[in-house]
């Protein structure tokens, strides 16, 4: 299974560039293998669906990109350029002051990612002023108009409420508000909505769209809803496994999949007003990461597989 | 809020009355305390009039009210053995376990938040492993066994420090203290580490628990996903969230120290409210067990207070009213 050798979009370098990477965990029985091989780019400005079931390694990439793959995981091949140099290889002083300010990241749970015992304004100013060179009364300043920003009513009284005070769906707002205060040029969002009320779903992916349009902000947008994919990204990856499956522009990946796995994975999106007994399942589980068949991950469960799959 | 603190003062008087309750027990129902008042040749018409007086005919709730009472106004009677008013000897020996418990309790909280937090940073270093191997000896060994350790160590064989005894005191007002004099506090050295240890290392190991686990947390992540230095994220976010948990342990401890401070004072003959109510049992003397038990109660009871009170001006979720919620 290897990834298509030009997924770039054609012209000068590429904000990300993830080339072979591969992520190792060290075990007392042997090495795991997490992330083999992986390799794809993000333009200035453009959003990178990635989709792929649990346990596929999306979430892993993210933290390889942003610096923080906790021990005892580590990068064991290939490499990660920002706007061509690599970042992967920076002492973690250089790394952490790339982090927020050209790379941020938002969590999944909005409820869990602010530290209870602070006001958000406060978790807002310290994130300014640690990549900003501005008075704590700018900082506030521009704290207020953030959350304005990202559409918190009366933020000036807001600012200085706790995170308890706020709903899921708001939280949230204020994370992106959190991602977005140092402006920076790639936001990874690993499952943005997932915690969320399917009601406020689509008001956060419109948030993060229009900012990052707004910003010319590139994302890496991971989440298990096609849905979400087809309206916000301008490509998506297909992640199995550990290996990155398929990748391309959302239109041509959705309609016209080049790997069985995409297939399949494309075919058990329930579609409205489509024949419901028509929903296709995937037989068989996604391989443990000590037990990846060789050739093609996805062969032993792929029902279009050949020779040259399994070696 | 308001009604919070006014139901845990309820509790509080609850806990005291029936703290009071043993003590008045005690008073009834162990020995005659008019045998311990008199002599052996005293009459029984001498003794039935001085039961009258004291009001020992009287239906037990009416002595119970009075028991209380007297309490309120710290008046516990008597000593049976020193022949002092209960109130005037107890106070006499507070300032000496006060302080011992004190300086204990404030080294043991210190070093065990201190060494806590740079366990837990420091997981897989060396001298975090030693640290953690040592804090068992702490959790194990018997609070009596370290204080004889030490003075055979520092008193016996190197001769350093004194095996006993409080030193040299310096009277200010009612408050006699031993922090003022070199041998006063020579005196406190082994003391308060045979009363703290058990403690320090208690608090240590919560700690580093509670610092790790928040060190996994999403808003730790998303601190460090936020660039913010690796000193703002471990002391500005997460020791924060560490200690919340730990100020309730930590009150418990400071009151499970005046009351371990029995053992202690006794191994080192400390002249506090330990030593005297290890003494008033030897002599069967109800009215200081009596007060003794009390005053342990209302201290615990404060420091509960106290923690209660520090959780609102920690935590934001129980101070603020849940009405922004709801968007
Ligand atoms: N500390 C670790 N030790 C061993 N394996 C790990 C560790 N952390 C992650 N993995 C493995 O790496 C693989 C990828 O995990 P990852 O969290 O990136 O998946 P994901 O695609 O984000 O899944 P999800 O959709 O559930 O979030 C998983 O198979 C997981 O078991
Ligand atoms: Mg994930």
């Amino acid at each position: 299974m290897k990834p298509p050798a030009h997924n770039q979009p054609a012209g000068n370098t590429p904000l990300l560039s993830v080339r072979n990477l591969r992520i190792e965990f060290p075990t007392r029985r042997g090495t795991l293998v997490a992330i083999d091989d992986v390799s794809f780019d993000i333009a200035r400005g453009e959003v990178l669906g990635m989709v792929g079931e649990s346990g596929a390694g999306k979430s892993l990439t993210g933290a390889a990109i942003i610096g923080l793959l906790e021990p005892p995981g580590r990068i064991a091949a290939g490499e990660v350029l920002l706007d061509g140099e690599p970042i992967h290889t920076l002492p973690a002083e250089r790394m952490r002051k790339i982090r927020g300010r050209r790379i941020s990241m938002i969590f999944q749970d909005p409820l869990t990612s602010l530290n209870p015992l602070y006001t958000v304004g406060r978790q807002i100013t310290e994130t300014i002023l640690t990549h900003r060179d501005i008075g704590e009364a700018a900082a506030r300043k521009r704290a207020i108009e953030l959350l304005a920003e990202v559409g918190i009513p009366a933020p000036d009284q807001r600012v200085d409420h706790y995170p308890h005070q706020f709903s899921g769906g708001m939280r949230q707002r204020v994370v992106i508000a959190l991602a977005l205060c140092a402006e920076p040029e790639l936001i990874i969002a690993d499952e943005p909505t997932t915690a969320l009320d399917v009601s406020v779903q689509a008001q956060i992916i419109d948030l993060l769209k229009r900012l990052c349009r707004d910003h010319h902000t590139a994302v890496m947008l991971v989440t298990h809803d096609m849905g979400v994919i087809a309206e916000a990204a301008d490509r998506v990856a297909v992640m199995y496994a550990g290996r990155l499956a398929e990748i391309g522009p959302v239109r041509a990946v959705v309609q016209q999949p080049q790997h069985p796995y995409t297939r399949g994975l494309m075919g058990s999106i329930p579609v409205l007003g489509a024949d419901v007994h028509r929903l296709v399942q995937i037989d068989g589980a996604m391989p443990r990461l000590n037990a990846i068949p060789p050739g093609c991950a996805f062969n032993p469960r792929c029902t279009e597989a050949f020779a040259r799959c399994r070696s | 809020m308001l009604a919070f603190i006014i139901r845990r003062l309820l509790q509080s008087i609850l806990v005291m009355l029936a703290v009071a309750l043993v003590s008045f027990g005690l008073f009834r129902f162990i020995g005659d305390p008019i045998h311990n008042m008199v002599g052996q040749e005293a009459t029984a018409a001498e003794r039935e009039q001085l039961r009258q007086d004291l009001g020992l005919n009287d239906p037990v709730p009416l002595q119970f009210a009075r028991f209380v009472g007297n309490a309120l106004r710290g008046e516990f009677g008597l000593s049976y053995r020193m022949a002092r008013p209960v109130t005037d000897v107890i106070m006499e020996r507070l300032p000496a376990t006060l302080e011992l418990a004190l300086i204990s309790g404030i080294g043991a909280l210190a070093l065990g938040i201190a060494l806590g937090v740079y366990t837990a940073l420091r997981r897989d270093g060396w001298l975090s492993q030693f640290i953690m191997s040592a804090s068992l000896i702490g959790v194990s060994l018997p609070i009596f066994l370290i204080g004889i350790l030490l003075i055979y160590v520092f008193a016996v064989e190197l001769q350093v420090l004194p095996a006993f005894g409080r030193g040299e005191t310096v009277r200010i007002g009612w408050w006699t203290t031993g922090l003022l004099t070199e041998s006063g506090l020579k005196s406190l050295i082994m003391p308060a580490i045979t009363l703290g240890l058990y403690q320090l290392t208690l608090i240590m190991r919560l700690v580093r628990a509670e610092m790790l686990e928040v060190l996994r947390t999403d808003y730790i992540k998303f601190a460090r996903a936020r660039g913010l230095s690796d000193r703002a994220v471990h002391f500005g976010h997460a020791l924060k969230n560490t200690l919340l948990p730990v100020i309730t342990i930590a009150g418990l401890q400071i009151g499970s120290i005046i009351a371990f401070a029995i053992v202690t004072e006794t191994v080192f003959q400390w002249p506090g409210v330990g030593l005297l109510f290890i003494t008033a049992i030897q002599f069967v003397d109800i009215p200081v067990m009596a007060a003794y038990l009390v005053l342990i109660a209302l201290i615990f009871v404060v420091i509960n207070l106290i923690v209660d009170l520090l959780y609102f001006a920690v935590d934001p979720r129980l101070r603020v009213q849940r009405s922004g919620r709801g968007h």
